[in-house]
């Protein structure tokens, strides 16, 4: 057992020394984020009043945990599908012959992409008094909760997807195919359930919706923008990560 | 308590003690392996086994099957069928006891490029769950072996292909291992770095009892193996002493070319009663037992104008010559090999 909690902590730490390490991944994950909010949301924001109606500034804050919650889906996302290549080519075969079991391989690669999710996006939270959302320290740790909920969800579907990809093709695939999607029908650029009704019913199978749902509600407090309870929030997300990691286990257990 | 009193009397009688003796003379024993991918049969029904404390080698060209052995023996593939063995372990039920014992150097480098040295060999130490005090005296004898205690806090990414390998080395070291696979240790290398890393590698087995697995695909590296495991299309062909191997050639090889090959080849099958191939359109070669004595007479004796003539001792190429009809050297690399290189050169900038 306690081999095994020294297997997870080594391979968490490998990660997070590698992140923090990486200036221009921490300079450019921090790059994308700003882009969305300020340029492409203040784009937007403003095309309010050319087609009749206000309330431009309040999207700036409507988009906010959004763009919060992108962080955290392409941090971890990307994380754990580092898999894929540390397989072929790097430091994940020194850390497969060791004599620790795949499934501690697994939860330090969960709690690492997790970690670094949530120091990314706490960096995209202190921008917060930029757009006049008001934060406490109660707030931080709730908003740093949702964030640790939703990146092991994540992860876990990224671990789940990396031990059944081998090839860095089909991961560009899945980045186009999947995630973008995935951002795009969370409610993190626009309200769910003023759409069409199509995009509210895929948006109720994307993990991703629910964890944007609750930082909202976390950041805001806004019940008007609520689209499920909070409890429902927390439960769904929690159940995902049991079925995720489990199923991602599973699957990076078997052997070729 | 009858069959407690069993047990020690078994103990007495030495029966416990025999088994660990056959343990001790065969460290590896492999028996009717065989892996397929989706129908392919990379590695064909092999059995072999490696003695205790030998330097053991797979020779063979690229796709023989060398690295996928490697890989069902140190735990990082499945096989198919067959049972493997390592240290009395069966690699089926006691897979982390197993990973306990071997060290490995990887064809493909996997050191981590954005952490020093010191800190690869500490990740290693607790992967390993080596002591602290243990790690830190450990990891400055390896550093040491290696030559790399200078560059200690350096971060990988700035080591040469030369300096990772010796990185790689010493960190399979790191742990204690009873055998070290060592798989391609020089691939991608220039000649001086390889001749560097084999003198680690003998200077290691000097100084202490490690059992070395080896796969290469440069013959004259090889020839420092105690025995080479010749391997074809996932098959074993052969497995000897780099000496005994040689020996099946008969003799040293004598390549010439002449005025009239057909006529020379015909005289030397007469005279000799040795077969003589075709090299080419212009040379020919083959094999006698003393050439030192043999050269000059032929030169004095041959019908025909000899205009060039070579002899040397076998090489293991000869040997796979012989046995398979073809060269070992490197054929068009596939997709993934040349992946490979692309990965590799990208990791050293």
């Amino acid at each position: 057992m306690k081999k095994e909690l020294a297997g997870i902590y080594t391979v968490w730490l490998r990660d997070l020394k590698r992140y923090l390490r990486d200036r221009p991944r921490v300079i450019g994950s921090f790059a994308q984020p700003i882009l969305f909010l300020f340029v492409l949301g203040t784009g937007i924001a403003s095309s309010f009043s050319v087609f009749g109606g206000g309330g431009g500034e309040e999207f700036l804050d409507f988009m906010f945990p959004g763009i919060i919650g992108m962080t955290v889906l392409f941090t971890s996302f990307f994380s754990a599908m580092s898999i894929v290549w540390d397989r072929e080519f790097g430091f994940l075969r020194e850390i497969l012959v060791a004599p620790i079991s795949r499934t501690s391989i697994v939860v330090g690669k969960l709690l690492g992409g997790s970690t670094i999710a949530m120091i990314q996006g706490s960096i995209i939270l202190m921008l917060s008094p930029l757009l006049g959302i008001p934060i406490d320290f109660l707030i931080f740790f709730k908003v740093l909760g949702v964030m640790f909920l939703m990146a092991m969800v994540i992860s876990g579907m990224g671990i789940m997807l990396a031990s059944v990809i081998k090839s860095m093709q089909a991961f560009q695939v899945i980045t186009n195919f999947l995630l973008m999607p995935m951002f795009f029908l969370s409610g993190a650029l626009f309200p769910l359930n003023r759409t069409v009704e199509w995009m509210n019913i895929v948006s109720k199978a994307n993990p991703l919706s629910y964890g944007i749902d609750a930082m909202r509600f976390t950041l805001l407090g806004d019940v008007s923008l609520q689209l499920y309870p909070m409890w429902l929030d927390v439960l769904v997300l929690s159940f995902l990560i049991v079925a995720f990691s489990v199923t991602g286990a599973f699957l990076f257990n078997r052997q070729d | 308590m009858a069959w407690l009193k069993g047990k020690v009397a078994i103990k007495q009688m030495g029966y416990i003690d025999k088994s660990k003796d056959n343990k001790s003379e065969n460290i590896i024993e492999v028996k009717n392996l065989v892996k397929e991918f989706k129908g392919l049969r990379a590695v064909d029904n092999i059995s072999f086994s490696v003695k205790k404390n030998e330097i053991f080698g797979f020779l063979g060209p690229n796709g023989a099957g060398k690295t996928t052995t490697i890989n069902m023996i140190c735990t990082l593939l499945s096989k198919t069928s067959g049972s493997i063995t390592l240290d009395g372990y069966s690699i089926s039920k006691e897979r982390n006891k197993i990973r306990n014992c071997i060290g490995m150097v990887f064809q493909d480098p996997s050191l981590d490029d954005r952490l020093t040295a010191l800190e690869n060999l500490h990740f290693h130490g607790l992967l390993y769950n080596i002591p602290r005090a243990t790690l830190k005296k450990r990891s400055e004898e390896v550093l040491d072996m290696v030559n790399l205690t200078e560059r200690k806090n350096n971060l990988v990414m700035t080591f040469s292909g030369g300096m990772r390998r010796r990185l790689e080395i010493a960190r399979g070291l790191l742990h204690y291992p009873k055998v070290l696979f060592l798989d391609e240790p020089t691939l991608g290398l220039d000649p001086q770095t390889r001749n560097k890393i084999w003198d680690y590698i003998i200077k290691l087995k000097e100084n202490r009892e490690i059992t070395i697995f080896m796969t290469s695909h440069y013959m004259e590296e090889t020839e420092i193996c105690d025995r080479i495991a010749v391997i074809d299309r996932g098959k074993i062909i052969a497995l000897d002493t780099p000496e005994n191997l040689k020996n099946m050639i008969g003799g040293d090889i004598i390549t010439l070319t002449s005025e009239d090959n057909i006529k020379l080849k015909k005289y030397v099958e007469d005279i000799n009663g040795i077969e003589v191939h075709d090299v080419n359109e212009e040379k020919i070669r083959f094999e006698v037992k003393n050439s030192s004595g043999f050269v000059p007479r032929l030169i004095k004796e041959s019908p025909v104008k000899i205009l060039s003539i070579t002899a040397r001792k076998p090489t293991l190429n000869d040997v796979f010559l012989e046995l398979t009809g073809r060269e070992i050297r490197e054929e068009n690399a596939s997709s993934k090999d040349s992946m490979r290189m692309r990965m590799r050169r990208r990791m050293r900038h």
